[in-house]
């Protein structure tokens, strides 16, 4: 599989390195896993780290916590969180939610966080995603973009998780975003999200398209036949699966291994 | 089961917490330090680091870090460099002009990827990867690490070293040969993230802690 593209340059396609990660979207309200559908109507699941052990028995390549309404209250328990997951869970994790500065960033960093992703404040001050990769280099500094699709075709940013809009086209800051220093992105479609009718193929293609940069593909993951048309009809580097498994419809291993048997490049585990 | 020490060097950048669990889920007890006086005195040394090539030299060298690793690594001090660790390990970077290393490791740090195209192969390798073990016999391998071992790599600058029987296992990206775990005596590079790569990373501490 995978061969040279028609110009003779590289170009991705399944089996040629292309690492694809199985991302758990953990969206938190305080100290509780919560759901939604399209960032709304959020009900509580139960206990985030309980599913994170859960999920890295199942052999989860990564976790995304993410606190959309931390920016609402003076504190959130995101620190805490993954001070505690960490302990006996040995992958990447990612922390969402209120962070506005530097310092912030550190904190997390030192709670045990290896990534932080930003929206709201990105958007509101951009130069803060050249101050976190210049302080913890780009690899730290993830961009979350929540895309809610226009009936003009096009797809304009939200914050706030998704309250409030902006006016920024997607593509555009995208691109810039990345220009500043973002080290992957995370794209999600307000749109899909919570649906589980699978991902905004259109929109993880134009961003991909334009990006030097890892995509993290969220948002309407409820099959592994979702994730095989991302993968064939996208350059997505990685993708996030929340609902589908907080709710038992997925579970990591399984899609892991459809995956695998199809010849897609997701980590081999001998369980 | 070993109850050794390891000093794990904070230098201001970085998740440490994840080294120290890790270190404590294969035996070892972690004590996370900045002192030099510290650092002279470990049996074993861990540094981490995630971030940019210049300003962790420029703390070290600050921090008299440098020079007491520098000391340590020639007492035989088992040295273990992850990440941007492994990379200060190295003689030097070409990240924003040219600055020196550790110089432990003969070798070079480069970008993977020069100019970076959109759309295509990213510009940071990251991902969960299984690894092309060289002929070089090395403690990895007899300590039950497997080849259908993954790790997870999060990087955009490889470091080479010049001598082949340095490089203990590479990966594969794109068109690009990444070197992913490097030892020359005491001094260890990962290029992965054992601490973040599951059982398989544990298998790694494990070795060190042990070596």
């Amino acid at each position: 599989m995978g061969a040279s593209s028609p110009a003779g340059g590289f170009r991705l396609t399944v089996g040629e390195n292309r690492p694809v990660r199985l991302v758990a979207r953990m969206d938190v309200k305080g100290k509780n896993l919560i759901k939604g559908v399209h960032l709304e109507g959020l009900r509580v699941i139960g206990s985030p780290n309980e599913r994170a052990r859960q999920y890295y028995s199942q052999g989860v390549d990564e976790l995304l916590y993410i606190d959309n309404v931390a920016s609402l209250y003076d504190r959130n328990y995101l620190g805490e969180l993954v001070t505690d997951v960490i302990r006996d869970v040995f992958i990447p994790v990612t922390v969402a939610g209120g962070i506005r500065s530097v310092k912030d960033v550190r904190s997390l960093l030192r709670a045990g966080a290896d990534k932080v992703a930003i929206n709201t404040a990105a958007i509101r001050s951009p130069r803060l995603i050249t101050e976190i990769a210049e302080s913890f280099g780009s690899q730290c500094v993830v961009v979350s973009i929540e895309a809610k699709q226009a009936p003009s075709g096009s797809w304009e940013a939200l914050i706030e998780g998704g309250r409030e809009k902006t006016g920024v086209d997607v593509l555009e800051w995208a691109e810039e975003a990345i220009s500043l220093g973002a080290g992957e992105i995370l794209l999600t479609s307000v749109d899909r999200d919570g649906t589980e009718k699978g991902f905004d193929l259109d929109l993880i293609r134009r961003v991909g398209a334009l990006s030097t940069v890892p995509v993290i593909a969220s948002g309407g993951m409820g099959s592994v036949g979702h994730a095989k048309e991302l993968l064939l009809a996208t350059t997505a580097d990685a993708l996030a699966i929340g609902s589908a498994a907080h709710y038992d419809r997925l579970n990591f291993s399984g899609v892991r291994k459809e995956l695998l048997d199809e010849g897609f490049e997701v980590r081999s585990l001998d369980q | 089961m070993t109850n050794k020490t390891t000093h794990v060097v904070d230098y201001g950048l970085g998740n440490l917490m994840s080294v120290a669990q890790g270190l404590e889920a294969v035996g070892s007890h972690p004590v996370v330090t900045s002192q030099p006086e510290e650092i002279l005195k470990a049996d074993r040394l861990i540094l981490p680091g995630v971030g940019a090539f210049g300003v962790a030299m420029e703390s070290l060298a600050s921090s008299g870090i440098a020079s007491a690793l520098k000391d340590s690594a020639r007492a035989g001090v088992p040295i273990l460099g992850i990440c941007l660790g492994m990379q200060l390990l190295f003689d030097a970077s070409s990240e924003f002009g040219h600055t020196a290393g550790l110089g432990l490791i003969p070798g070079e740090v480069a970008p993977i990827i020069v100019s970076p195209k959109a759309g295509e192969l990213r510009s940071t390798h990251i991902g969960w990867r299984t690894l092309d073990w060289s002929s070089v016999s090395n403690p990895l391998v007899s300590d039950s690490v497997d080849s259908s071992d993954s790790f997870y790599f999060v990087h955009s600058f490889a470091a080479t070293p010049e001598r082949r029987s340095d490089l203990w296992a590479s990966v594969s990206y794109g068109e690009y040969r990444v070197p992913a775990f490097v030892g020359s005596g005491n001094i260890w590079g990962s290029q992965f993230h054992p601490e973040k790569s599951g059982a398989a990373g544990l298998k790694v501490l494990k070795a060190f802690v042990n070596a």
